[in-house]
């Protein structure tokens, strides 16, 4: 099935400027319609808006967390199912297990470039 | 909180799925790492020879207490040069000026830093605002020319991503130096060197032995280039559960 380029994405990252990188990567990807949260807490309220296809959260944000935000994410009827990509600096086995064991999707590591980006989204999206 | 399963029998653990993951990638070579640097000695630090004076003190006092030939003479005798030896460390900390490292050099140190964070995300900010517009103009453009442009600025934001990492690096080090003005401030009562003010004793507690990961255990920030964990390696780790 081919992927909804105009779906919701949700960016979550508490540095202003890596939602911004981040905002301008997904649209060099072609997908515009991005809204951001700078944490767990204001994420959870963006996602009771409207309907999303995508999160993208960075994993070190206070005071929710974005392992706290995947969880609350996976345990909310309406939200389990939507696919949710961690992109972090941390990179120790132990948050890649704990992150799995929370349901996520894919796992990126910063520092990223943007092929590593679309190919962890065509294998969480299909390909685009 | 993380909370492990048990795994049922024959049927290999999440984590050492995940250590053989890791393992296997390693061995392929997606990844060289380097040899862990090899500890040097170095000189010793002054105080630690003052510490090191007083247990060898301590320890003839327990000696001479436990041993077979001891009177109460030999025992304040040693005890008199414990206690000069912990009137001099204090004479030493005091000239160390702590009071001054706590409210002077700590604070400024950690002012820079953040100084530091503010820069690189104006300048960062505007590096991205001059890519906006270029790529507002390539737009305009097609083929080779847009194609050329949308390979550098997509090579401008992921540079861009510096200031994320270096933030979270910098961050960390102010962490660091809060938790060093809190054990200067626990000296300065401890040692009552005369020039800070009396605040309750911290007692440094070791830390228990950890039982589970807790949500605070995985909020390690980046890792050294050399110890950090590939995304290659995180791909088979997240592979392994498949």
């Amino acid at each position: 099935m081919a992927v909804d380029m105009n779906m919701n994405v949700l960016i979550v990252d508490d540095y202003k400027t890596m939602l911004r990188i981040l905002r301008n990567l997904l649209k060099q990807l072609n997908f515009n319609n991005v809204d951001e949260a700078t944490d767990g807490t204001m994420a959870m309220e963006v996602l009771g808006q409207k309907d999303f296809g995508l999160v993208i959260s960075d994993w070190n944000m206070e005071p929710m967390t974005g392992i706290q935000l995947l969880r609350l994410v996976r345990a909310d009827d309406k939200l389990k199912h939507l696919p949710f990509v961690m992109i972090t600096a941390e990179s120790k086995s132990e948050n890649v297990i704990a992150a799995k064991e929370a349901g996520v999707s894919n796992y990126i590591v910063k520092p990223f470039n943007a092929a590593t980006l679309r190919s962890k989204l065509v294998s969480v999206l299909g390909e685009f | 909180m993380p909370t492990r399963k048990p795994a049922p029998k024959n049927k290999p653990t999440a984590a050492k799925k995940a250590a053989k993951a890791v393992s296997s990638v390693k061995a392929s070579g997606v990844k060289a790492k380097a040899a862990p640097k090899a500890v040097s000695p170095g000189k010793p630090r002054p105080g630690i020879t003052g510490a090191r004076k007083a247990a060898k003190v301590v320890g003839k006092v327990m000696a001479s207490v436990k041993g077979a030939v001891h009177n109460e003479a030999d025992i304040f005798s040693e005890l008199e040069k414990l206690a000069a030896y912990i009137q001099d460390a204090k004479k030493e900390i005091a000239a160390l000026r702590p009071q001054e490292v706590k409210e002077d050099f700590l604070p400024r140190a950690s002012d820079e830093l953040d100084a530091i964070i503010g820069a690189t995300a104006d300048a960062t900010n505007a590096i991205m605002d001059a890519t906006e517009i270029v790529e507002d103009v390539m737009a305009g453009l097609k083929d080779k020319p847009a194609d050329q442009l949308m390979t550098a600025t997509t090579a401008i934001y992921e540079a861009c991503t510096f200031q994320d990492i270096t933030g979270q690096r910098i961050t960390r080090v102010v962490q660091t130096l809060q938790d060093i003005e809190s054990k200067v401030d626990g000296l300065l009562t401890a040692f009552d060197t005369g020039e800070g003010k009396a605040t309750k004793i911290k007692t440094l507690k070791k830390k228990p032995e950890k039982k589970e990961i807790t949500d605070a255990d995985l909020l390690n920030g980046p890792q050294d280039a050399d110890k950090a964990t590939s995304q290659a390696e995180i791909d088979a780790l997240l592979a392994s559960f498949d």
